[in-house]
């Protein structure tokens, strides 16, 4: 950790300029309809300023994500689009409507779902319990059976406890979770953290599959090659800003470049 | 052999009281995140309710066991809805020296009313006196309130466990947050929750009545042992409280009888012990880092 941040700091700041230069945002075309808006967010926890001025949107059926180092204020931004985090300032709208002064409950109802890194299990619910806990807010949400067709090992252990699950199929639950309560935007935080690779594939079949039904998806990713391989679209966050907003190809073409910038 | 089957007895009705009382403070530990030190008074007025209700209304010690929750659960709702409620924001010591603050005007407010010297109440007709099982005299009421202890854990156990308000408790215990985030409006179980546990906190009061002397003091040394009864079991384990509750109370019993000198310091003893071994207490889940 400690040896990228000295052996970049000669060339960050020339690295800062060219990517937070003019045309930052070339390649990136905005989604037709926009479901989620992002607009001038700030964050803060007590007096340290975790997120300065951010903007962003993800329409529907559009894969989005938010890339950055450890500590960028991706996860801060993921918990201030769900209400979580309340210290903020800024406008948040879903299809539209302010989202300011909604708690995060009133939030998920109006269909954001929320797929914490933790994945969120409850240990002292069973796998089906935790299947349905939340409530279905949307007519397009998945009946338990096409949840259990799509995930079958969720079947298979729907009466353990849901944290007696290996790390990826905790991570089928977390998703398949919101998807039984309809969210139209999921808000994906690494779900691809200390999984194996199969897995992270699957996990990028069932995004292609949501996605496919005008399920939009703000994703967190710090893994390059699984962002790239599932995303429409990137913002770069670095110290809590957007430095940079990227379509998928130009995202590809400096991939080595943004690697290193991001020191990852 | 037949005096420690006595003490057995005897602590298992004890730890009836503390099961009871401790299930109370799990369940609003884990949905409000409050610390209520008034459980101790709660339990405490509710002893003094049903002997206020036998010397005053003639109402007896049946009755006195449905009337004295429900009075409780509506004392629970206001506390919440006046009180408890406006300081939730803020960080959880500020809820346990309101409920402090509480217990020393319960407490002072019972003894104005009804003095320091203790209320009498005797046990309820039919369960007095003792049974003989083989050579091995029981005192009727004992099993009584060991049995009635278990059936209620068992019935909030059921509540918790299969039904969907149950199940949206034990999410909200485990996580208000990631709860909330998936569309439950937590907030609006939290005070049914709260008086609810207070309501429990009164029922084992209505049981102790029989058993004890009813003063305002009975609470403050019962809050004190319930904290280690939570500790021991897990705080924020439902069924760790449970179990610690009848843990501590036969651990007591046997304190009392073989270690008369050292009865007060042997829960405290087998506390220190469990937190060593598992700091997070016998069901309490390990934090995730």
């Amino acid at each position: 950790m400690s040896d990228d941040t000295t052996d970049t700091a000669g060339t960050t700041t020339t690295e800062q300029a060219s990517l937070s230069g003019a045309g930052s945002t070339a390649g990136a075309e905005p989604g037709p309809s926009r479901m989620l808006e992002v607009a001038g967010l700030s964050a803060w926890y007590g007096e340290a300023r975790v997120l300065t001025d951010v903007s962003i949107d993800v329409a529907p059926g559009e894969v989005v994500t938010l890339v950055g180092r450890n500590g960028a204020g991706k996860t801060t931004l993921l918990r201030s689009v769900m209400g979580l985090h309340r210290q903020t300032e800024g406008t948040i709208t879903l299809d539209g409507t302010d989202l300011a002064k909604r708690s995060a409950d009133a939030r998920a109802r109006a269909g954001i779902g929320w797929v914490p890194d933790d994945r969120g299990i409850y240990a002292s619910l069973t796998v089906a319990e935790n299947l349905l806990l939340p409530p279905v807010v949307h007519a397009d949400a998945w009946p338990l059976e096409r949840v259990y067709e799509f995930f079958p090992v969720l079947h298979e252990r729907r009466d353990f406890p849901g944290t007696k699950l290996s790390g990826g199929e905790q991570q089928m639950l977390a998703m398949a979770r919101v998807l039984r309560m309809g969210s139209r935007l999921l808000l994906l935080d690494e779900p691809s953290e200390g999984l194996a690779p199969v897995i992270v594939q699957r996990i990028g079949e069932i995004i292609r599959e949501i996605k496919g039904q005008g399920v939009g998806v703000l994703l967190v990713e710090q893994n390059v090659t699984f962002a790239r391989a599932v995303a429409d679209r990137h913002y770069l966050l670095a110290q809590g800003k957007v430095v940079e907003h990227l379509g998928n190809d130009d995202f590809k073409a400096r991939e080595g470049e943004l690697l290193t910038y991001l020191g990852m | 052999m037949s005096e420690f089957i006595q003490y057995t007895l005897q602590g298992l009705a004890a730890g009836g009281f503390y099961a009871l009382s401790a299930l109370g403070l799990a369940v609003i530990f884990g949905v409000l995140g409050v610390v209520n030190f008034s459980h101790g008074a709660c339990y405490m007025l509710g002893a003094v309710l049903s002997a206020v209700l036998l010397a005053e209304l003639n109402v007896g010690f049946w009755a006195a066991l449905v009337i004295v929750p429900i009075l409780m659960f509506g004392f629970g709702v206001l506390m919440e809805r006046l009180l408890v409620r406006w300081l939730l924001e803020l960080d959880p010591l500020y809820n346990f020296l309101l409920t402090f603050g509480l217990t020393l005007v319960i407490v002072e407010a019972v003894k104005q009313r009804y003095g320091v010297s203790g209320l009498p109440y005797q046990v309820p007709a039919g369960l007095g006196g003792q049974v003989t099982v083989g050579s091995v005299n029981l005192s009727v009421y004992a099993i009584f309130a060991c049995l009635f202890s278990v059936v209620v854990c068992v019935a909030v156990g059921l509540l918790l466990t299969k039904t969907r308000i149950g199940m949206i408790v034990r999410a909200a215990t485990e996580s208000p947050d990631r709860t909330r985030a998936l569309g439950i409006n937590v907030g609006l179980w939290v005070t049914p929750v709260f008086g609810f546990g207070i309501a429990l906190a009164g029922l084992a009061g209505v049981l102790a009545a029989p058993t004890r002397a009813i003063t305002a003091e009975m609470g403050s040394n019962f809050i004190i042992i319930l904290f280690a009864v939570v500790v021991i079991g897990g705080l924020g384990s439902i069924l760790g409280a449970v179990v610690a509750g009848f843990l501590v109370g036969l651990v007591e019993a046997y304190g009392i009888a073989y270690a008369p000198t050292y009865a007060q310091i042997v829960i405290f003893v087998l506390m220190a012990i469990v937190v060593l071994v598992r700091p997070s207490g016998l069901f309490g889940r390990e934090e995730v880092a």
